[in-house]
């Protein structure tokens, strides 16, 4: 499990350039952005190097919160996250929202947003996927 | 029914006249007051009665009586006769706290109706003439009030009520209609209509006038509807508390508006230090009713600023005419008609958990119609992280506000400390329509 950064921001040209800016400043890498809007609001979820550095360096912003998703390592090959998906469905569990990306030739890391955090990584471990913790994620991508 | 060019010869009484009938109706005023749980208070801690007005500058001994009054003494402390004379209730926008009630007695609303008769006199109108009522019935008193006016003139009466905008034009094609009360941005949005239906106002319709109420609008706006109805449009002042429109209203010179001054007592004063303003200055205008029986009121501040113009009016009546309004010391607003204070809408942002209390009103147009937008900051601690949630948040505000302002605002969420925060007296309100057409 690791934690993401959601900020709340208005859908307007220059607000995600201030947060940027400010994780720029503060010397912190972005390893996966998602910007999703509904009208004028808009909501960008990050995964970054730091997590808690981050947090700080956002908080000017206000509305910012730390929420626990699952990286997890597979190959980088086709229907891997077919497997995931099925793994996570068995086990009743909902994909709220997911992103990856490679981190080399033959690997991919694919970030997870599920209700049941603890339950999602349980199911994932028992079918021998990588769930990646803070410095396992760290490592992997750095 | 009167045939001369005045309906009432009040109208054009001499200066002097009118002075000795103010001072009468003003002592009959204070008297009158007194049976008021509120004014009877007033008059006993500063050893006032009608005895006190000896000339009409007595008026000043009296201290004035604010909005807030009404608010505080919300909803029968300033009824000045037993509950059983009252006809009629007259209601303000806003819930508890923020409502004004005005109570009528058979004589205010017979009263009332002969004033807007007589305004609609002036303006032309006759009996035969069809007069489409485009205004909301109900608590608000611009549909009530001119019907009931225009009813007693002898015009034959459309209460039709505002919006459906088809229907509007079809009944003033089939039925002939001659004279139209309505709201100035709808007088605008309904060329569109015009348009769309291949109506042309000047050739299909037999439309003669049109009285413009319940907002201010500019000059321009009025050439260029004047222009596109082929029609004059008449201005009209009013304000529920002193019963509705037509308390002031245009004469066929349209240059001020005769303010009936056996109706009303007028000051100006200057908002910041109560003292009068000089002949033609302006200032806010006060008013004392001099007519109204149930909740009659004594220098009533309408936070309305305005001058009197100088000089006799070329129409002959000696009232004297209201310069165009200039805005308000408050910051009260009109949108679609209704009146709304910004402490209403804070009223309602405060019992939202998500949100704070920061927060700006926009004001502007969107296409022809009116478009108010209320813009505030969400606590940070009441962010979940997704944007359902934000938008339920912004549904749940919008219907709150609904509910208190009665006009469908746009509600938009902005991060916390998004709004600008200003020292001193915060601006909540940036009103843009000026700049539209």
């Amino acid at each position: 499990m690791i934690q993401q950064l959601v900020v709340f921001l208005e859908n307007k040209p220059g607000r995600l350039e201030r947060i940027t800016g400010a994780l720029s400043a503060a010397g912190i890498n972005i390893r996966a952005i998602h910007v999703a809007s509904l009208g004028e609001m808009g909501v960008v979820k990050l995964v970054t190097s730091h997590p808690d550095a981050a947090h700080q360096a956002l908080s000017e912003f206000g509305a910012v919160r730390k929420l626990p998703v699952l990286a997890v390592r597979v190959p980088d090959r086709p229907g891997a996250l077919h497997q995931v998906a099925a793994t996570l469905s068995k086990a009743g569990i909902n994909i709220e929202n997911a992103s990856g990306f490679a981190i080399s030739g033959s690997e991919a890391i694919l970030i997870l947003e599920v209700a049941d955090v603890p339950a999602a990584e349980r199911a994932l471990t028992a079918a021998e996927f990588k769930v990646l913790d803070e410095g396992e994620f760290e490592g992997a991508v750095g | 029914m009167p045939t001369g060019a005045c309906y009432d010869e009040v109208e054009t009484a001499s200066r002097d006249d009118l002075g000795t009938l103010q001072l009468d109706r003003l002592r009959w005023t204070v008297a009158q007051a007194a049976g008021s749980p509120h004014y009877a208070k007033v008059f006993a801690e500063k050893g006032l009665s009608a005895d006190s007005v000896r000339t009409l500058g007595d008026i000043r001994l009296f201290p004035f009586t604010e909005k807030q009054d009404l608010r505080d003494g919300y909803p029968f402390g300033l009824l000045a006769v037993p509950k059983d004379r009252v006809v009629r209730l007259h209601h303000s926008s806003g819930t508890t706290g923020m409502a004004t009630a005005v109570l009528h007695s058979k004589h205010d609303i017979e009263q009332w109706a002969e004033l807007v008769a007589r305004c609609l006199y002036m303006v032309g109108m006759r009996p035969g003439d069809v007069f489409q009522n485009m205004m909301t019935y109900g608590l608000f008193t611009g549909g009530l009030g001119l019907h009931y006016g225009a009813e007693l003139l002898g015009a034959f009466v459309i209460p039709m009520g505002a919006g459906n905008s088809h229907r509007q034009i079809e009944f003033m094609r089939i039925f002939g209609t001659t004279a139209l009360h309505i709201i100035p941005s709808y007088a605008m949005a309904l060329l569109g209509t015009f348009e769309e239906m291949g109506v042309e106002p000047k050739r299909d319709l037999a439309l003669r006038f049109a009285v413009a109420g319940a907002e201010p609008y500019t000059e321009g706006v009025r050439e260029r509807l004047q222009q596109a109805w082929g029609i004059p449009f008449y201005n009209c002042y009013g304000l529920s508390e002193l019963c509705g429109p037509g308390v002031a209203f245009e004469c066929p010179e349209q240059n001020g508006l005769h303010l009936w001054e056996d109706f009303v007592l007028a000051e100006i004063i200057d908002p910041e230090s109560g003292e009068p303003v000089g002949d033609g200055k302006e200032g806010e205008l006060v008013l004392t009713s001099l007519s109204r029986e149930a909740m009659p009121l004594l220098r009533f501040r309408t936070r309305d600023l305005t001058s009197f113009l100088s000089g006799p009016c070329p129409c002959g009546r000696t009232h004297r005419r209201l310069a165009r309004f200039q805005g308000r010391t408050d910051d009260m607003f009109i949108i679609k008609g209704v009146n709304i204070f910004p402490q209403q809408i804070e009223r309602v942002l405060m019992s939202v958990p998500e949100v704070g209390t920061n927060y700006l009103i926009v004001l502007d147009r969107e296409g022809l119609a009116d478009r108010i937008t209320v813009r505030v900051e969400l606590v940070p601690e009441a962010f979940k992280g997704d944007l359902a949630q934000l938008r339920s948040v912004q549904d749940r505000i919008t219907h709150a506000l609904r509910g208190e302002i009665l006009v469908t605002p746009r509600v938009e969420l902005v991060e916390p400390g998004g709004l600008p925060h200003r020292e001193g007296k915060a601006v909540r309100v940036v009103d843009e329509r000026e700049k539209g057409p």
